[in-house]
């Protein structure tokens, strides 16, 4: 490949190329951390990275913003920015509902580290409901 | 003004207007009310739905009046009317049964707020069923995941928060997978409407980001149904939960999950290209065998009755799953009568046990021993989903046996025949535990013993146990609306 | 008064359901509740035998009752074959009722209730599979079975009955499960129907090692036929109470796995199929398999020293008769491997109807216990004398009718190893049988033994009458044999 070319692939596609680490770097995040609220972080940076994978296509080469007027025959889309809106609502929800989970949580273990809550759990005395 | 045109939209609207209603109205009765009457409006609905659909063919209605492709298109046909009234009729069935059981597990002034998760979780499932469109998929998906989630924490054990905090993480990770795949295929094909998806795709059949599409949409919806091994999620959810939750999330969940799977892999990407194309039906049928058969060992080993049970659910998964990697007919005539057949049982089954932990106190097989004795109709009924679940001549689970080890039959692939045969034997081993639990042993005197189970549990929980037997015997509801289904995916892109 | 014969069908499968409903409703009241089960089973024999003018006249009357699956029927007709195993389940049903009444009573047993709303339910299943027009309804009723005499193996509820019970139910379950649902599937896969008709529905349809292959498939699924390796379910249900093991050991469930063995050979591959040059040795695995398990049968049956033990080997071996008979394929030994469902039928029962006697009067269940109780329990132990013999095959009982029809069929097949292996069960059958009434009657017995007197009446009424068909059928064997006459053609 020449220099151009590398540049090109690297150039035109670094959208792809964060996309792809932002998703790593979440995926990472919840399975190597033992923390609740450390773990929605991860999450919610994996949730992070789907909407630049939509929205970066929507901007076409050379396409202008998507209101019409005279002159111009080729519009950016602004489908994906519909969709990712919907997408950050829901993420929302979702770290919102997660948040309000680990407050439960907390209050009823007394931590919010994924392995004392097992470890409570383990216990004998640790059942709420004994047998 | 007549109503019946616009039936696709109203069975989601009434359960989703339901919602916001049921919260602002806050008291217990009123708020039940509603749900109940939103639900069985709902039922009605998909009944009308399915009479439509089996006279006259496919319906297709356009949201807003928007045409499909550009607008929001709901498309009824065979497979997706029966799946509507597989989920209506199995809320119609436990919201009166929640009625009663929520009072023992969920504190009275959070009784609107289950109500409101619940018609929130029904209207997500039906629009995951009823559209048309590939990211409203994902956003009905969403929307039945994170009331779900709610729901399971509601349960009286703490453990019930660690469970949803989980299949919160899990599920959001298959729901996020599954946008990164509609996500591809939407830049692959420029739509988002599930038809013209599938007649656009033909172009690009084959290039990297479709096949990256179809993995990532595989794997995401094989989290959401609990296929092996990601299914790590649905014990704790269903045994924690409260028990209508469990009896609701066991029947519909990853039924409606399958459904995606099956409409994504026959009317989007076309089966040939998946199963031909690519070692899907290796993969598939590995990981249907594996669940099988490990999910039911598990099974026989635990001392919670919702425990087993929830891994006997993980192990008919393994069923349903086997059924769809034959890439046949009659594959999928077995896999979409398990869908319904396995519904109603483990409906039956978790309703059942519910009224057990009413009087008991608890499902282990501690406390239910002797339980033929203490509560001889309810051990009865649990007995009889048990064999339904083994797949004995005479009730629903055998109908489904019998279509998956004809679909074996018919590829002459005798190997599997006798790997499906032999769980069943392993299904024999758990149900069996509870059997000799609950007939020899005396009833335990020590443990407290709460009230005789009210009407409002018992009668939903037999109807869908007589369901149980009535559909091993008259099938032709669903084997014809199956066979129907499957007639139409197998033919729907070549 | 009569009534047409598809009438008495739908009676003869009714009944005993509707006693079973009125027996749980009549708990309170043990006279009543027995009483209900009398009336029951004499309404279902004159049910059955209302049927019978029509069957010896050469009907086959029958109806389907619901579409299960498309294709899949529910249906039911009546050929020769069901109407004996239905004569024979009805009829004896009302003796085994009447020695249950002795039993449960003088044993004093609990959850007497129980006990007769199953039985009651077993003989619908029983009934069921009787009449059962294909393949498909006789396995639907076969694990119906299955499932109905559990609760009536596992009675006592005690570990031991548990533990018998798991095996009951693990062999069972597990061979029809894995070998005769495959085996059933693929026969309507293959053909389109599961129908029992005359000359069978596989002619041409399966080359030489698909035939033996299928015919196994079956033989191992129909597990209920005690073929061996799948035999310890027997031995294990001995836990049962007696008139239980009367129950499955004579008069249903063994009579059923034998029964359906003959259904199959006979209605669905078809003996001249089997026979024809293109599947010559798919039926030969068979004999020699069922011929291996008569005589390693009664082999364990003369070292066993339990009473029921050495009843149930010898079931065990009395059930391969039939198999090898049938097996044999030529149609007199068909006839014979009819014949002897009836004749083994009465005989057995006998048999155990005198262990429970021995067992209710003088609470002895060894063999060895066993020396002078002739001179105590006469009629008891001439009962079981006249019921050896039949088991042995020698006149005047209908034992040696049976045996001869065998033998004859053997004989024209020409197939000497199964002369060699009835001589030699026979030989074996002496064996372990002789040796019994020659002690009870000939030998004193032991000191300090306590006395006791014969079982209490109903028992002894119950055995002697069963001692007593098997006497008359040598004389009058009319009936069975028109019927297994007319099963292997006119």
């Amino acid at each position: 490949m020449t220099d151009s070319a590398v540049g090109m692939t690297l150039g035109g596609h670094f959208t792809y190329f964060i996309t792809i680490f932002l998703m790593m770097a979440g995926l990472f995040i919840v399975i190597a951390r033992g923390n609740l609220i450390k773990n929605l972080v991860g999450l919610g940076i994996f949730q992070t990275s789907v909407y630049l994978l939509y929205i970066a296509p929507g901007k076409l080469v050379g396409g202008t913003a998507p209101i019409l007027a005279a002159g111009f025959t080729v519009y950016s889309n602004p489908l994906p920015h519909v969709l990712i809106l919907t997408a950050i609502v829901v993420g929302v929800a979702t770290l919102a509902l997660g948040l309000a989970l680990v407050v439960r949580i907390r209050e009823a273990y007394g931590s919010i580290e994924e392995d004392e809550i097992l470890a409570l759990d383990a216990q004998p005395g640790g059942r709420a409901q004994a047998e | 003004m007549s109503l019946a045109p616009h039936l696709p939209a109203l069975q989601v609207v009434i359960p989703l207007l339901a919602a916001p209603l049921t919260v602002l109205l806050r008291r217990r009765g009123l708020s039940f009310a509603l749900v109940l009457a939103a639900s069985w409006l709902a039922l009605a609905i998909a009944v009308s739905l399915w009479w439509r659909v089996h006279d006259s063919g496919p319906i297709s209605y356009a949201m807003g009046s928007w045409p499909a492709p550009w607008g929001i298109e709901y498309r009824v046909d065979a497979l997706n009317a029966f799946m509507l009234v597989l989920v209506t009729g199995i809320a119609a069935l436990v919201l009166p049964y929640s009625r009663a059981s929520l009072l023992a597990e969920v504190p009275p002034q959070q009784h609107y707020l289950f109500y409101t998760m619940f018609s929130l979780c029904l209207a997500g499932l039906l629009g995951i069923t009823i559209t048309g469109d590939a990211f409203n998929i994902f956003v009905f998906l969403e929307i039945s995941a994170l009331s779900s989630y709610v729901l399971i924490a509601l349960g009286r054990d703490r453990r019930a928060l660690l469970a949803s905090y989980q299949y919160l993480v899990m599920g959001t990770i298959g729901a996020t997978f599954i946008v990164i795949g509609i996500g591809l295929l939407y830049l692959m094909t420029g739509t988002l409407n599930l038809a013209d998806m599938g007649n656009r795709i033909g172009a690009v059949q084959g290039t990297r980001p479709v096949l990256a599409a179809l993995a990532f949409l595989t794997v995401g919806i094989s989290l959401k149904l609990a296929l092996f091994p990601l299914h790590q999620w649905l014990p704790n959810a269903y045994t924690y939960a409260p028990s209508a939750v469990s009896a609701f999330l066991a029947a519909t969940a990853t039924k409606v999950a399958v459904y995606v799977l099956l409409r994504f892999y026959f009317s989007v990407f076309g089966h040939s290209q998946v199963f031909g194309r690519l070692p899907m039906q290796e993969a598939m049928l590995l990981l249907a065998l594996a669940g099988m058969f490990v999910a039911a060992a598990i099974a026989i080993v635990q001392s919670d009755l919702r425990r087993l049970f929830a891994y006997s659910s993980i192990s008919q998964v393994g069923y349903i799953i086997l059924g769809l990697s034959f890439d046949s007919k009659t594959g999928l005539v077995a896999t979409i009568v398990h869908l319904f057949n396995h519904g109603i049982t483990k409906g039956a089954v978790f309703m059942l046990l519910g009224c057990v932990a009413l009087v008991m106190g608890g499902t282990t097989l501690a406390r239910v021993q002797g339980l033929g004795r203490r509560m001889p109709l309810t051990s009865f009924g649990i007995v009889l989903c048990g064999l339904s679940l083994i797949g004995v001549p005479g009730t629903a689970g055998f109908v489904s046996k019998w279509y998956l080890i004809l679909a074996a039959v018919q590829q002459g692939q005798w190997w599997l025949v006798f790997l499906i045969v032999l769980s069943s034997l392993l299904a024999v081993a758990y149900v069996w535990r509870f059997i000799e639990a609950a007939y020899f042993h005396e009833p335990r005197r020590d443990i407290e013993v709460g009230t005789t189970v009210p009407w409002s549990m018992a009668v939903p929980a037999a109807l869908l146990v007589l369901a149980t037997l009535y559909f091993g015997f008259d099938t032709s509801f669903t084997v014809e609306s199956a066979t129907r289904a499957a007639g139409q995916l197998m033919a729907g892109r070549p | 008064m009569t009534m047409l014969p598809e009438q008495a069908m739908v009676l003869a499968l009714l009944v005993p359901l509707v006693g079973a409903v009125l027996i749980a409703l009549a708990s309170r009241t043990p006279n009543v509740r027995e009483g209900i089960t009398l009336a029951t089973a004499t309404t279902l024999l004159l049910c059955v035998l209302g049927a019978l003018p029509a069957i010896l006249a050469g009907q086959r009357p029958g109806f389907t009752l619901l579409t299960m699956m498309p294709g899949l029927d529910i249906a039911f007709r009546l050929e020769p074959l069901g109407m004996l195993f239905a004569l024979i389940a009805s009829g004896l049903w009302i003796v085994n009722s009447l020695y249950s009444i002795g039993y449960m009573r003088g044993n004093q047993e609990a959850k007497q209730t129980r006990f007769y709303v199953y039985f009651a339910l077993s003989i619908a299943a029983t009934m069921g599979i009787a009449l059962s027009a294909n393949l498909f309804t006789l396995f639907l009723f076969y694990e119906a079975l299955t499932l109905l005499t559990y609760p009536l193996v596992t009675h006592q509820g005690t570990d031991k009955a548990r533990r018998g019970g798991r095996t009951y139910i693990g062999l069972l379950m597990g061979t029809s499960i894995v070998f005769l649902l495959p085996a059933l599937v693929f026969t309507w896969a293959l053909t389109g129907s599961t129908d029992f008709t005359p000359g069978g529905i596989l002619a041409g349809k399966l080359g030489h090692t698909g035939m033996a292959a299928l015919l196994l498939l079956f033989m191992f699924g129909i597990g209920k036929a005690a073929l061996m390796p799948f035999h310890r379910w027997l031995p294990a249900a001995m836990v049962a109470p007696t008139p239980v093991s009367a129950l499955l050991h004579a008069v249903a469930v063994v009579k059923a796995g034998v029964f359906s063995v003959v259904k199959v050979i006979v209605y669905i591959f078809g003996a001249d199929t089997l026979a024809s040059a293109g599947v010559a040795g798919a039926a030969d695995a068979l004999v020699a398999l069922a011929g291996f398990t008569i005589v390693s049968a009664s082999v364990v049956a003369l070292g066993a020293d339990n009473l029921k033990r050495r009843l149930a080997y010898s079931t065990i071996s009395q059930l391969s008769y039939v198999v090898m008979a049938a097996a044999v394929l030529a149609p007199l030994s068909l006839i014979g491997a009819a014949m002897h469902i009836a004749a083994h039928a009465v005989g057995k029962i006998t048999l155990f109807f005198a262990a429970g006697a021995i067992y209710t009067a003088a609470h002895k269940t060894e063999v060895s216990q066993l020396d002078g109780i002739g001179r105590r329990m006469p009629w008891t132990m001439a009962a079981f004398a006249i019921a050896s013999l039949s088991m042995i095959g020698l006149p005047p009982t209908v034992g040696f009718v049976s045996k001869w029809y065998m033998v004859s069929g053997a004989m024209a097949a020409q197939q000497t190893l199964v002369l060699v292996v009835i001589a030699v069960s026979t030989l074996l059958n002496a064996g372990y049988f002789l040796p019994i009434v020659y002690r009870a009657f000939f030998v004193a017995p032991a000191a300090g033994d306590a006395p006791h007197g014969e079982a209490p009446l109903p028992m002894v009424l119950a055995l002697c009458a069963t001692a007593a068909v098997t006497v008359v059928l040598f004389f009058v064997p009319d009936v069975p044999l028109a019927l297994a006459r007319q099963m292997v053609g006119p």
